[in-house]
């Protein structure tokens, strides 16, 4: 079961083919696990057809294939059943179809509640929720450390809110989201909770059921899976209310030239062919990640984000973003250097074999609550070892003796 | 394998730091402000035309290197020129960056971003100045 650095590195066919790179842009795309490559390849090699469709054996093969990574991704998050998991197209298609479906059964006046941490992808379908519909979208503030500030729950969560929709992660500062402070506001006034875990799930399996919530999200791409599938999981008897979001093949019950009616949920809300040999892919992925020791990759994970963070205090001048306390934050580490635009530093970090990202990182209310406009991220994912965290402190020193 | 200091010359680190034209015009007559959404940098560009020249310009440029550095050549010699110059100008600079073209005429400093043509995702750090000081230009025609 335990595994060590070197050994999880070879396993990415990507990282094994380039040993010099010290991946640092998990955050963004982490690097695809080699069985589920495989997986993918297998898949389309030996099953490719369409699902729900044919009755011929490579059609029953496909989908037989299809239906057991829904059962091993419910399995990952610990849900009920099969049947609440969703496949789409990726974290932001999820949090669009819960933006649209469940959004559709609120009314002007109801409440989402948001927060200033959001990724754009959890931000934008909620403000558009707004102008459709006349929905009050709230926001919950940001503490100087990037977490939210859970003071403001009482005014914002009450009678007239629906929902709270929250990151799990936040994809800049790293800081984990208190779920259980949330969910215990939500359910005294009824509420659902919906959290985007597109950053949680490259730190380990779910359990939506422990965590209490309504509706999970997540993408494939940022947990060793294959990149156009995602997951939205959703509570049985939340699913079964909801309307459809996109219309198409597959997802109704009987249509007349007069009306049509929804077939049942989870196929209610995969409109046209899904993304099938991903799905097998992703599937790999998290059956991979299920045999894990994660106890183990977390202290590593956290070691080496402690490396880096003491490292990048010694800097002169350079301003950490995010929470404090180390167990408070997934290892995402984003940083100002001043004078040093995230671009030129990203630029020359790549010179020296380094992929990191700077910019917005699609969430610029939060950088603007941090009194930051941009900023350079390194993100640590299981993969990474001391090398890479050595090799970045190095690179910045190189930054900051070529563009001073 | 550090080809990046190919990129970051001199050149363009003094021009940057130089911010030619850095500021704002009491009477703009034309105004625009850019950004560039992948990286957030960000241009606000005034020009004052006169008898259809650039009799100002100046900008507040916030972000890389790059821009900086354009925004201070814009600073340094737009002045002077009119639209269809720095029509002109901008296109080459374009070409310069995507197709190999050679420097634009009149523009030699402009050579700095050469380097650049490597780095296709840099090529809108390098025109969004330029961009800019044309939306200006328009504007100012209003
Ligand atoms: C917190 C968070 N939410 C949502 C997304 C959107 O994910 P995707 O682009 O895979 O749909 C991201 C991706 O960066 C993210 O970090």
């Amino acid at each position: 079961m335990s595994a060590t650095p070197a050994s999880l590195r070879d396993e990415f066919p990507l990282l094994a083919a380039t040993p010099q790179l010290h991946y640092l842009d998990s955050a963004a795309t982490s690097q695809i696990h080699r069985m589920a490559l495989d997986a993918v390849v297998r898949h389309e090699t030996t099953r490719r057809a369409n699902v729900s469709r044919g009755t011929y054996r490579l059609a029953e093969a496909a989908d037989l294939a299809y239906e057991q990574a829904r059962q091993t991704a419910a399995r990952f998050l610990n849900a009920t059943s099969a049947d609440e998991v969703i496949f789409t197209s990726g974290a932001t298609a999820s949090l669009n179809l819960v933006a649209h479906a469940f959004g559709g059964t609120l009314k002007a006046g109801d409440r989402v509640v948001i927060s200033l941490a959001e990724h754009h992808s959890n931000f934008v379908p909620w403000q558009m929720l707004r102008e459709r519909t006349g929905i009050e979208l709230a926001l919950i503030p940001v503490t100087t450390s990037g977490q939210l500030d859970l003071t403001s729950l009482p005014e914002l969560i009450d009678s007239k809110c629906r929902l709270v929709a929250v990151t799990q992660c936040s994809n800049v500062t790293g800081a984990w989201t208190d779920v259980a402070t949330l969910v215990a506001a939500a359910r005294k006034v009824g509420a659902k909770v919906l959290l985007d875990g597109a950053q949680a799930v490259q730190h380990g399996p779910q359990d939506v059921r422990a965590l209490g919530i309504d509706f999970y999200a997540f993408s494939g791409h940022k947990c060793f899976g294959p990149g156009g599938v995602g997951v939205l999981w959703g509570r049985g008897e939340l699913l079964a209310a909801m309307p459809p979001f996109l219309a198409g093949g597959g997802m109704i019950s009987e249509v007349t030239p007069q009306a049509t009616t929804w077939a049942t949920p989870p196929q209610r809300f995969e409109a046209g062919t899904p993304p099938i040999a991903q799905a097998v892919g992703l599937a790999a992925a998290l059956e991979w990640m299920m045999s894990l020791d994660w106890p183990q990759i977390h202290a590593r994970e956290a070691r080496l984000c402690e490396r880096l963070i003491e490292g990048l205090l010694r800097i002169p001048g350079l301003r950490l973003l995010g929470p404090e306390a180390q167990e408070a934050r997934a290892p995402i580490v984003s940083f100002e250097i001043p004078g040093l635009h995230p671009h030129d530093i990203c630029q020359v970090l790549d010179a020296h074999q380094l992929a990191l990202r700077g910019g917005h990182h699609c969430a610029q209310p939060l950088l603007a609550a941090l009194g930051a406009e941009v900023c350079t991220r390194a993100s640590i994912a299981l993969y990474n070892d001391e090398a890479d965290i050595a090799a970045l402190l190095d690179g910045l020193g190189f930054v900051l003796r070529e563009l001073a | 394998m550090n080809d990046s200091n190919a990129l970051y010359q001199d050149a363009i680190k003094q021009f940057a730091q130089a911010a030619h034209g850095h500021g704002q015009l009491a009477a703009a007559t034309g105004e625009a402000k850019l950004d560039n959404p992948l990286c957030g940098d960000r241009v606000r560009m005034q020009v004052e035309v006169a008898s259809g020249h650039i009799a100002a310009v100046a900008h507040e440029t916030k972000g890389c290197l790059l821009c900086r550095a354009a925004a201070s050549a814009i600073g340094a010699r737009a002045v002077g020129q009119d639209e269809a110059a720095i029509e002109s100008v901008a296109t080459a600079l374009e070409n310069m960056l995507k197709n190999e073209t050679p420097v634009p005429a009149g523009w030699p400093e402009l050579s700095m971003f050469e380097p650049a043509r490597a780095y296709p995702s840099r090529h809108r750090c390098v025109l969004l100045p330029f961009r800019a000081l044309l939306a200006a230009l328009t504007e100012s025609r209003r």
